[in-house]
């Protein structure tokens, strides 16, 4: 399914401004590029500020990684301008992905586990079962299981046993397959669909839910 | 939620999900538009779709929403 951008408006006075800076020259598009440039760096700061709970990373390194984001954007930005939105919005967009990229990159300096090992015991504690009710749901575990060993190709399955076994995240796999998000999301999305078809076929989950 | 609705959840894929490319492709105007109130899942079902479904798109999409409501306070 394909989504077109809805009717587009022409560029407000600040993005026909950040348009007409930086595909002009000389001292102004450098003076635009500074601006630019702080602009995404205090987005940058905010966003890895926004995710740093959630990251093992300290205080230079969370900075060290906006500057870096930072820059990258903006390279980005000055190669691709375009006025669809707001400058600035399509501006951070960029300084977004980026904080993505490099936060993926950093999952590497310190792995905690290596992304294809395969200790399938962790399967129901990824899905949250609880453990004093395996009764309930060990045949179940024990059929994705096979579904996964049966239905999935070897790309599927590499991919299902990093991010979903050990729970790899996504931009971190995209850097270690070099690979793109698009292109693993997929091959999930593709293995997940595998997966439900193959425990319907089993009884186990229905139109309804499951099939208890 | 507990692991029968957490491997449902997983096991569930939406046809209309437009995946990865098109939604960050689509992203600056999506949070544009939901920074400002209009009815961006009625508009853009699939990216709304895979922003539901796809972790690391959705936590851009909250990043970028964060952005651009901080700058128009």
């Amino acid at each position: 399914m394909t989504e077109q951008i809805a009717a587009v408006a022409g560029p407000d006075v600040d993005s026909a401004e950040w348009l007409r800076v930086l595909a002009g020259t000389g001292p102004q598009r450098e003076e635009g590029l500074a601006r630019l440039h702080a602009l995404l760096l205090r987005i940058a700061r905010a966003e890895v500020a926004r995710r740093g709970p959630r990251l093992r990373l300290t205080g230079p390194e969370l900075d060290d990684l906006a500057y870096q984001a930072a820059a990258d954007a903006l390279i980005a930005i000055t190669s691709k301008l375009r006025g669809e939105s707001r400058f600035t919005t399509w501006a951070y967009k960029f300084v977004i992905f980026e904080v993505s990229t490099k936060i993926g990159r950093h999952f590497w300096r310190h792995p905690t586990v290596p992304f294809d090992a395969e200790v399938w015991e962790r399967l129901p504690d990824r899905f949250g079962f609880d453990p004093a009710r395996e009764a309930e749901w060990r045949d179940l575990v024990v059929a994705l299981r096979r579904a996964v060993d049966e239905e999935l190709t070897t790309r599927q399955r590499r991919v299902f046993v990093a991010l979903v076994l050990n729970g790899v995240p996504l931009d971190a796999l995209v850097i270690e397959l070099a690979s793109n998000r698009n292109a693993i999301y997929k091959t999930l999305f593709d293995a997940r669909r595998k997966l439900r078809a193959a425990l319907a076929a089993n009884g186990y989950i229905g139109d309804d839910g499951w099939r208890r | 939620m507990n692991g029968w609705s957490a491997l449902e959840r997983f096991l569930r894929t939406d046809p209309s999900d437009v995946g990865c490319a098109e939604a960050m492709e689509l992203l600056h105007i999506y949070a544009e538009l939901a920074a400002a109130g209009a009815p961006v899942e009625e508009r853009y079902p699939g990216v709304a779709a895979h922003l539901r479904a796809c972790g690391p798109c959705g936590e851009d999409f909250e990043g970028l929403l964060a952005a651009v409501r901080g700058e128009a306070h």
